[in-house]
């Protein structure tokens, strides 16, 4: 698996840590169930999902990497910085 | 049909012509009282104990592909009950007995064989957790023995024992841990439930759950409608597309394990054997083939294959603990996916729904689960409560903080297990 870093091109997979799935992250008085939703109730997609990689051996750019868990196809990769897509 | 050694004797002298088939292929029934979604270990056993030890024989086992084919034919096949915390403890506890009694219980080779685990250790760090983790399995009534160097060298004289970087320090044996044949125990369970009544029905994809007035009605299928009053999800790594047709939302990630074996060898490694500063563990298997894996890819899939970096990773623990196995030729390779649970164990619950039930979570470690599993979910469906082995498997403790069963301490987070 490879993974277009924006910053520093396609590079290995190893070069990446990954947090998990991309969610938008509750505001802190959101209350329990929206908080037990973003820690750890997940879809859990056969098929197209969005995660937090963060480049650790390269530039060190946190990425949302749009990915085919069926296929292991990296479809997108954006900036965190700017947003989940 | 019973197995005997008479029997094998009979049929060797007349051709092997009076075999017959394990269990029947049968018509479905509109309805049962019972139906299991998934014709894996876990839902295979608990058919067969809601038949044994409940007396529930009208149940249907509906599995999308055949009997063995998913995780429970994909595992490397690790039988063990070395776990430290309440919860994990009595539950694997329950479950090695439940194996050391399974063969004569099903009248069925399984092909369990108790030849030992050992977990080595490279740290005086690492040495009093192995010691504190075998006075947990004394404490529950199971065994371990605390090896010292000399003890490691004397049943594993193969190992890289000085090496310079990860010198062996010594091992926590538990003589009663060891492997069973996957395949049989799919088979040996699916004989016993079908012998009991229940229906295999293989080829059948469940697509819908029926839900009328907070109650479960029946299931959906590629092969029609079934109507049923209690309905149990064992789906491992498709739980949550499962579930998600009752309208739940998992704390569940599905992830690839891989797997790898070379070509046959004669006999070298006796035991199961895992390394303390990597991860890798192996065990060979009767037909003489390695056995062995190591941790998960990491990150979300439902590929059943792995990439390189894993492979690579397992290798290199590998050839650094036991150098001799460089030359074995890998031959095959494949991944399982896994359901994992923030917190590394598993959920054995009921449901939102009356009469829904929900077994999932076993991450990478179900095989060994398997016959616990079935006894304690097949308790659960037929009382509505759950058996005194799996109280701690609660849906609800990752909403609640309580009862969280973090065996390996690192944190109760969906990438950290």
């Amino acid at each position: 698996m490879r993974i277009a870093c924006p910053l520093c091109g396609d590079r290995d997979r190893r070069e990446f840590y990954i947090q998990g799935a991309a969610l938008a992250r509750p505001a802190p008085e959101a209350g329990e169930d929206a908080w037990q939703d973003y820690v750890y109730l997940r879809d859990n997609p056969a098929g197209e999902t969005r995660e937090l990689w963060y480049h650790e051996a390269g530039c060190g750019a946190w990425l949302v990497v749009t990915r085919d868990t069926v296929s292991h196809e990296v479809r997108a990769v954006t900036l965190a910085e700017r947003g989940l897509p | 049909m019973r197995f005997s050694g008479w029997r094998v004797l009979k049929e060797g002298l007349t051709g092997n012509t009076g075999w017959t088939p394990h269990w029947r292929d049968p018509e479905p029934k509109p309805g049962y009282d019972a139906i299991i979604i998934g014709g894996g270990g876990h839902g295979l056993s608990t058919a067969y104990y809601l038949a044994r030890e409940h007396g529930i024989t009208n149940v249907a086992v509906l599995e999308k592909g055949y009997i063995g084919g998913g995780n429970v034919g994909r595992n490397t096949t690790i039988v063990r009950a070395n776990y430290v915390l309440p919860g994990n403890s009595e539950f694997y506890s329950h479950s090695l007995k439940l194996w050391e009694g399974l063969e004569q219980d099903l009248n069925y080779n399984v092909m369990h064989s108790q030849r030992g685990l050992i977990n080595l250790f490279h740290s005086d760090g690492q040495r009093d957790a192995a010691a504190r983790r075998g006075n947990a399995m004394i404490n529950q009534g199971d065994d371990a023995i605390l090896l010292d160097r000399a003890g490691v060298r004397r049943l594993l004289p193969y190992l890289d024992h000085d090496n310079a970087r990860f010198p062996v320090y010594g091992g926590l044996y538990h003589k009663r841990g060891g492997t069973a044949r996957h395949d049989a125990v799919a088979w040996g369970y699916a004989r016993g439930a079908d012998a009991r009544g229940v229906d295999l029905i293989q080829n059948c994809e469940v697509t819908g759950i029926d839900i009328a007035g907070g109650r479960v009605t029946g299931v959906q299928t590629t092969r029609g409608p079934f109507r049923a009053k209690k309905v149990g999800i064992v789906v491992a790594g498709r739980s949550s597309q499962v579930a998600a047709m009752a309208g739940m939302r998992l704390p569940v990630e599905s992830q690839v394990l891989q797997a790898f074996v070379p070509e046959g060898l004669k006999p070298v490694i006796d035991h199961v054997v895992t390394f303390g500063m990597g991860h890798f563990y192996i065990s060979q298997s009767d037909k003489g083939g390695l056995v062995f894996g190591g941790d998960i890819d990491m990150y979300a899939s439902y590929a059943a294959r792995g990439n390189l970096p894993t492979a690579e990773h397992v290798m290199e623990a590998g050839l650094t603990l036991m150098p001799m196995i460089g030359k074995a030729r890998v031959l095959r390779s494949w991944g399982g996916i896994v359901d994992m649970t923030p917190d590394g164990s598993p959920i054995i619950d009921r449901t939102g729904t009356e009469g829904l039930y929900l077994n999932c979570g076993w991450n990478y470690g179900g095989f060994k689960a398997v016959p616990a599993s079935g006894h304690c979910f097949a308790h659960l469906m037929a009382t509505d409560r759950p058996h005194g082995a799996a109280t701690g498997f609660r849906l609800d403790r990752f909403r609640t903080g309580q009862g969280i069963i973090d065996e390996e301490g690192t944190g109760a987070q969906h990438n950290l297990h």
